[in-house]
């Protein structure tokens, strides 16, 4: 469905909703399960903003299919700012907080979780950010949407869903937790075209 | 924010921001690996005109934490013992592509000069000029008050300013840069500020600053401040007879064991006893006190380092063409394509 925007010459159209991600984020979570042969040994770190909601909703999810799991030792949020290769470039940022689940990192499988998987740059500053943080064992990658346009041989083993864009779009993300859009709070992927 | 030259134009906004940033610093701190790539590359140097071992030291480390390449330029030695100009040595950093320079000088406006001569492009940061301003060191002080609260509190500090908060001020006032730039950040920030003294060591003017000023160090007690600052006496700086005696300074306004079992007495639990350093033990401040649970001394040190590790990095990130704070810094992927508005606002 296209609708036009209030701003002139802006198309947006949803690619993902409230269900869509849900479900797919069902599929992921059986998915990181079935690949670890269970829940052992398995942290989420979510690369802020949107990455870890993400992550702590995965964490539900895994939680209700193993019931040993406390889906709050499980998470953590990844702040991966300080090690941007694209500081320079940008106006400065805050960085946000790095908080890893008490047990640590060190041998575990630790699956980093994010929205958009595009050029892979910021994955690549994770994966730098996490060598500071410790050792895990593995590390694996879960995305809401993979857009494609990879700049750097990196790819993601879960992916909720495959978008094909061109890079003059733009991918939002829009979660309950962080966005309120209008007073509401939205489950929502959507792209925006400048036409 | 091009440069860190006072607290006085510092706003509210940019000072939280420092702050904030400052936390995530402390948080490095504690990890094995202290380290950040951000400002790998860059070029540091330290210009100290004056004697300094915590404020150089730290900022040494600060920039090291980040990465950064530190140069060292102590005065003594150097070019300058020669008669060299403060511009012929800025030159010289600058034809050495020093990204930022960290000034300590007896002069106070020496960094502002610095910063608005055109002589250098560097980030100048003043770490103290004269009796004018050391705004890492009220920055510091600062950061050491919120963590105080938000632990009594049981909150996070992270955004939170210092509003309701008493904050009493002894000492050498006259010639503390380290109390006028506490004087504007902390009433920036929203604290209540109390300056107690001797009128002889106490400036010209200051009736005109935001604070209640006290002749006696146990009317001001009474007010029940939550944190007592005591400044270090500058014997340094004293040509002339500004008190009768050290045992008669240290007995009107010292903070001795009387005072620290006053605190007790007054059911002051929560009161902090801060000191910039180095002191003077016996002078303006007893052992007793200095080595109590009170005391932050150590506390303020180690916030130094994650102070102006966020000052460097506010001040040598970004794109120098624009210093304006974004609020979508959230988006992550590199193109700007990606960056959407930030709608949690």
């Amino acid at each position: 469905m296209t609708m036009p925007a209030s701003d002139s010459g802006i198309t947006k159209r949803v690619v993902l909703a409230a269900a869509d991600i849900d479900r797919a984020l069902t599929r992921i979570a059986h998915e990181i399960l079935e690949a670890n042969k269970g829940s052992r040994n398995l942290v989420l770190l979510g690369i802020p903003r949107r990455g870890f909601p993400l992550a702590q909703r995965l964490a539900q999810k895994i939680a209700s299919v193993d019931t040993s799991v406390d889906p709050d030792l499980i998470t953590g949020q990844l702040d991966v700012t300080m090690y941007r290769d694209d500081l320079r470039r940008h106006p400065t940022r805050s960085p946000l907080a790095t908080q890893l689940p008490p047990s640590g990192i060190d041998d575990k499988v630790v699956v980093l979780v994010d929205d958009v998987l595009y050029s892979g740059r910021t994955i690549r500053a994770a994966l730098d950010a996490l060598a500071d943080l410790g050792r895990p064992r593995a590390v694996r990658l879960a995305v809401l949407v993979d857009r494609g346009h990879r700049e750097l041989p990196i790819r993601a083993d879960h992916v909720g869903k495959n978008l094909p864009t061109s890079s003059r779009e733009r991918v939002r993300v829009h979660l309950a937790e962080i966005d309120l859009i209008g007073g509401s709070a939205v489950n929502e992927v959507v792209i925006e075209d400048r036409a | 924010m091009k440069h860190l030259l006072s607290t006085q134009d510092l706003s509210a906004r940019n000072a939280l921001r420092l702050l904030d940033v400052a936390e995530e610093m402390a948080a490095v701190g504690e990890r094995e690996i202290k380290k950040l790539p951000a400002l790998r590359g860059r070029t540091v140097v330290n210009l100290f005109y004056e004697d300094s071992t915590r404020t150089r030291i730290s900022f040494e480390a600060a920039a090291k934490r980040l990465s950064a390449d530190v140069i060292n330029f102590a005065v003594k030695g150097s070019s300058v013992s020669k008669g060299e100009s403060l511009k012929d040595t800025a030159q010289t950093l600058e034809a050495m592509s020093a990204d930022a320079v960290v000034i300590r000088h007896p002069a106070s406006g020496a960094p502002a000069r610095l910063a608005a001569s055109g002589w250098i492009d560097a980030a100048v940061v003043n770490a103290g000029d004269g009796t004018h301003e050391h705004p890492t060191q009220a920055l510091l002080d600062a950061f050491t008050l919120r963590r105080h609260r938000a632990r009594l509190g049981g909150l996070p500090s992270a955004g939170s300013t210092l509003a309701g908060l008493k904050v009493l001020i002894v000492g050498d006032v006259l010639h503390s840069r380290v109390a006028r730039s506490n004087v504007w950040l902390l009433t920036t920030l929203g604290a209540e500020v109390l300056l107690a003294g001797p009128p002889t060591l106490l400036p010209v003017g200051i009736g005109s600053w935001p604070c209640t000023v006290f002749y006696n160090l146990d009317d001001a007690l009474a007010q029940r401040p939550d944190a007592v600052m005591m400044l270090r006496l500058q014997a340094e700086r004293m040509n002339a007879a500004f008190f009768p005696s050290t045992r008669e300074y240290s007995r009107r306004w010292g903070f001795d064991d009387g005072r620290l079992a006053l605190l007790d007495t007054m059911g002051l639990d929560d009161t902090v006893i801060m000191h910039p350093g180095p002191m003077n033990r016996g002078l303006e401040i007893s052992a007793a006190a200095a080595d109590s649970p009170r005391s932050t001394v150590l506390a303020q040190v180690r916030n130094g380092v994650s102070v102006r590790m966020a000052a460097l990095y506010l001040l040598l990130s970004g794109d120098p063409r624009d210093d304006d704070e974004p609020d979508a810094h959230d988006r992550t992927d590199s193109p700007p394509i990606l960056i959407p508005e930030g709608r949690a606002s």
